[in-house]
């Protein structure tokens, strides 16, 4: 079982929990993040005087898979997120020990099914 | 009574009340009353997301504070009958407002003095709470409303009394009647007032922590600065066409310098930026806007329409370039209340020396003829209030920031003045909590009771209440 963590563009989201879900996948988490990377941050002018912003709004997407489907989703991510500029995110994953479905106490890889 | 009888009577008799012009005057001063809680969007835009409710409540805390000193000695002390050589009004003779509850037309004709004293009011109060955005993030607040009272009663009252109230500028005073300056609704009394006042107030002060260093401190609701400048611009045209206290041809000329102006002034701050910056911006749309009232306040029932027009984008242009000074200086003037409306207020006054039209006040403008003989009672009555404001401001904020302390602790300053002065935030963002359920004290949802399709969506009550 797999953490999947990406961090995409705003304006990407969409696009990605279609792809996610047309490969099946039945759950996902997003929040709100901000960052840098290689596109760095950008200047804003208010009355004249500018202000450098160092990070950049992004959104976090998590998921959690088992192993079978943990390429699929990392390429459908990776397309779906894609604008072949600096700023378009990264992907990474985690092991994961186990998880438990809270409403029904399933464990395991059924409790992400 | 026929018509002609009354007309005639209308003419030669000043309390006999004029209903056109009692009506407008009703409407108008609730106009500019509203000018003060759209300054509370306006500067509540431009503070940190931590501090828009303090400075809101600057605005709010005006309206309070100088609505009941106005009724109880601030109205005697601006326009009451002359004390101390026209230096300043009587406040005892209608303390209160005591006496003048049905009169009509001592100050207007045909209007009831309740509407003057109400009209007058509500420029009393904005013009304080302009004053707070110099000052922003940093004041506690009640300090803040006893400098109100204060300065409301030291500075805005005399020099009300002087300009419009027969006090030392008026037509018999020991300088009206050597020298007469225009101000038709106030660019003296009200903006270069409250902007060299709110000058003096941050010199006093002092900057906010991480002025000039930290990129944080910026403007956090840009559309709230916008309502707020088309609220101000709003009430303006109650500000300036009611300051002709009459429905006539003049407060309708001033209604449309008021627009002009403001366009004018709009674009040539747009200009400035695109061409220093490379952007025209919102804040700039907005800024401009702002500075465009400031400027025409005083000219508006003088001018034509092309010369509100040269003086609205004139002030757009000179006020988008001063915004800067303050960075050279190191002055935390934190909203531009100086480069608004000190700058903007005094190119107003002087403009009336260059386009001020021929009428029985004045022989005219540089440009309508009148050469510079308009220009140099104005610079005076200028020079005047700004020394005036400047020296009793610095006295007053002086005297509180030593005995009481103006300022919020360093603690409290990087905390949120919003928090540690009121209590409250403005805003709910973090979006979690809401866990509370309906007969379940310990947060745990009733299974039974509640269906599990329906408790995804909790209330957004935040803590606990305490009673």
């Amino acid at each position: 079982m797999k953490l999947v963590t990406a961090i995409v563009r705003p304006e990407r989201v969409d696009a990605v929990s279609t792809a996610l879900e047309e490969l099946g996948v039945n759950g996902l988490t997003v929040s709100p993040a901000s960052g840098y990377g290689r596109q760095r941050g950008h200047v804003e002018v208010y009355r004249g005087a500018e202000y450098t912003s160092a990070l950049l709004p992004k959104v976090r997407v998590e998921v959690l898979v088992n192993e079978d489907v943990l390429d699929g989703v990392m390429d459908a991510i990776m397309t779906a997120a894609r604008t072949g500029s600096f700023g378009d995110g990264k992907i990474w994953t985690f092991e994961v020990r186990d998880a438990v479905r809270v409403r029904t106490g399933e464990r395991g890889a059924s409790a992400i099914a | 009574m026929n018509m002609a009888v009354l007309a005639v009577a209308m003419e030669v008799d000043p309390q006999v009340l004029d209903p056109g012009a009692t009506a407008w005057m009703l409407a108008a001063s609730a106009l500019v009353l509203l000018m003060t809680p759209g300054l509370a969007f306006f500067y509540g835009g431009l503070v940190r997301m931590k501090s828009v409710l303090n400075i809101m409540m600057m605005s709010f805390g005006a309206m309070g504070v100088v609505g009941v000193v106005w009724a109880l000695w601030g109205y005697g002390m601006a326009f009451g009958p002359d004390s101390l050589n026209g230096l300043v009004g009587d406040p005892f003779a209608n303390f209160g407002l005591s006496g003048l509850t049905g009169t009509i037309g001592t100050k207007a004709a045909g209007l009831p003095d309740m509407v003057f004293i109400g009209f007058q009011a509500t420029f009393a109060i904005i013009t304080v709470a302009l004053i707070s955005g110099a000052v922003a993030e940093r004041v506690r607040f009640g300090p803040w409303l006893l400098f109100a009272a204060l300065w409301v009663t030291l500075v805005y009252a005399p020099i009300a009394h002087w300009v419009w109230g027969g006090g030392i500028f008026g037509a018999d005073g020991i300088i009206g009647s050597k020298i007469s300056a225009l101000d038709f609704a106030g660019g003296t009394v009200v903006h270069m007032n409250a902007g060299i006042a709110g000058l003096m107030l941050a010199v006093v002060l002092g900057k906010r922590l991480g002025f000039m260093k930290d990129p944080n401190i910026r403007p956090h609701n840009l559309p709230f600065v916008m309502l707020g400048a088309g609220l101000l611009w709003f009430g303006w045209f109650g500000f300036n066409a009611g300051s002709e206290l009459a429905a006539d041809a003049t407060a309708a000329l001033a209604w449309t310098n008021t627009l002009l102006a403001t366009s004018a002034a709009l674009l040539g701050w747009l200009l400035i930026e695109r061409l220093r910056d490379g952007h025209a911006t919102s804040l700039g749309a907005a800024s401009g806007a702002v500075a465009g009232l400031v400027a025409v306040t005083p000219a508006c029932g003088f001018v034509d329409p092309i010369g509100a027009i040269a003086i609205g984008v004139v002030a757009g242009a000179v006020c988008a370039l001063a915004v800067g000074l303050k960075f050279k200086i190191g002055l935390d003037d934190s909203l531009d209340v100086v480069a608004v409306h000190f700058v903007g207020g005094l190119w107003g006054t002087l403009s009336l020396g260059f386009f001020a039209l021929p009428s029985a006040k004045t022989e005219g403008g540089l440009f309508y003829g009148g050469g510079m003989a308009q220009f140099w009672p104005q610079l005076l009555t200028a020079l005047i209030i700004t020394l005036w404001s400047g020296l009793m401001t610095t006295l007053i904020a002086f005297i509180i920031h030593k005995t009481m302390g103006m300022r919020v602790s360093e603690a409290d300053e990087l905390n949120g003045i919003d928090v540690t002065e009121h209590a409250e935030t403005a805003y709910e963002l973090l979006m979690v909590g809401g866990s509370f359920h309906p007969g379940d004290p310990h947060g745990k949802a009733d299974a039974d009771a509640v269906p599990a399709e329906s408790q995804s969506e909790g209330g957004r009550s935040r803590g606990k209440v305490s009673t």
